[in-house]
């Protein structure tokens, strides 16, 4: 193949899911842009906007491809019967993974905005965020990873390909909305003590 | 899985403080602020797909590490091409989306598309050294580049997709 092939190739190949997630980023977008003021009051909290999401891809990406290859293998079906043991136990390894990481995240920015002396907001708030945000989106990116695996695997597409796409565009969307549920719920639950 | 997880954590860590250095800026125009996921997650995506096509031609053999060989060459032309197609609408995209919800001008919509369009030709270039280097050290080091090149150039991009675009609204806006 021509160098002036390959790039053809590629370019339609990557085409179709770069705007995909061109769409979902840009909702996720909207969402950041109207969380302004929870911004404000939450000083530290856009430190920890790129950890979050990185974490929501990393992890439920991860799920997915696993997923995928117990497919392949035939170690599961793609029925979601509740009952299916390494469907759980992959599932909830994967939202402890998810609210560990988020938790780390945020004591680790607390103390390294305290150690640089910028504005930060108290760890508990912080925390409590990391977390609620963490669970929130993990359960919504597992349910949404599993059917849309085996929705598309019992269709014949082959899952391994629809899986990046997928967890990019719905991570973005769901991580920074769940953020923003997140911050208010926090926020008006330390308003009352 | 976990301690891959903290370490990555770690370096996205960087890039949010990054961010949170021109937060007063991003706060002031709202459309810069909506750039900010998209640029991640473009410049993430273009370098995971490049990283993932590079692997799969390197486990098929049609792969040389050769400054004349048609697969890196096609390959990083069209990474370009992709970004250069994609990113003038994320501007634009990012734009109107800010006007439609909160009627904000502060920035002309021209700016957002060159900020944007100038982050993403920045972002491909780099996307393209850092997805070849890191598979000819996978390589080197006879490591699996569907393993550690993928997450690796992943997370890469997503620190890189902040520093350009704080680079360049320093430079435009």
């Amino acid at each position: 193949m021509t160098v002036r092939d390959v790039a053809v190739e590629a370019y339609k190949e990557a085409l179709p899911a770069l705007a995909a997630s061109l769409v979902g980023g840009l909702i996720a977008g909207v969402v950041l842009g109207g969380m302004r003021a929870e911004l404000r009051a939450v000083p530290g909290l856009l430190v920890l906007v790129p950890a979050l999401l990185a974490t929501r891809g990393n992890v439920y990406g991860s799920l997915g491809a696993r997923i995928a290859t117990a497919l392949h293998q035939g170690l599961i079906e793609p029925r979601v019967t509740g009952g299916d043991e390494r469907l759980r136990a992959a599932a909830t390894a994967a939202l402890a993974n998810g609210v560990l990481t988020s938790t780390f995240a945020a004591v680790v920015a607390y103390f390294l905005l305290t150690f640089l002396g910028s504005r930060v907001a108290p760890l508990p708030i912080l925390v409590g965020v990391a977390i609620v945000a963490g669970l929130l989106s993990g359960i919504v990116l597992t349910v949404v990873v599993v059917s849309v695996v085996f929705a598309g695997y019992r269709r014949g597409r082959n899952p391994d390909t629809i899986v990046g796409p997928v967890v990019t565009t719905t991570g973005d969307v769901f991580g920074i909305l769940f953020l923003l549920i997140a911050v208010r719920t926090v926020l008006a639950v330390a308003g009352v003590f | 899985m976990l301690p891959v997880l903290l370490v990555l954590t770690l370096v996205e860590l960087g890039s949010g403080l990054v961010l949170g250095s021109f937060e007063a800026q991003l706060l002031r125009y709202p459309s810069l602020l909506v750039l900010v996921p998209v640029t991640i997650g473009t410049a993430g995506n273009l370098g995971s797909v490049l990283a993932a096509r590079l692997s799969t031609s390197f486990h098929l053999g049609t792969l040389s590490f050769s400054p004349r060989d048609d697969e890196l060459a096609g390959n990083a032309v069209a990474t370009l091409a992709l970004a250069v197609t994609v990113f003038p609408v994320i501007g634009a995209g990012a734009w109107v989306a800010t006007f439609l919800v909160s009627g904000d001008t502060s920035l002309a919509l021209r700016t957002v598309v060159i900020v944007a369009l100038s982050s993403g030709i920045s972002l491909a270039v780099l996307a393209v050294l850092v997805t070849f280097s890191a598979t000819y050290v996978a390589y080197r080091f006879g490591l699996d580049p569907d393993d550690v090149v993928i997450p690796v150039v992943t997370n890469v991009c997503d620190v890189l997709g902040v520093v350009v675009l704080f680079g360049v609204a320093q430079v435009l806006v």
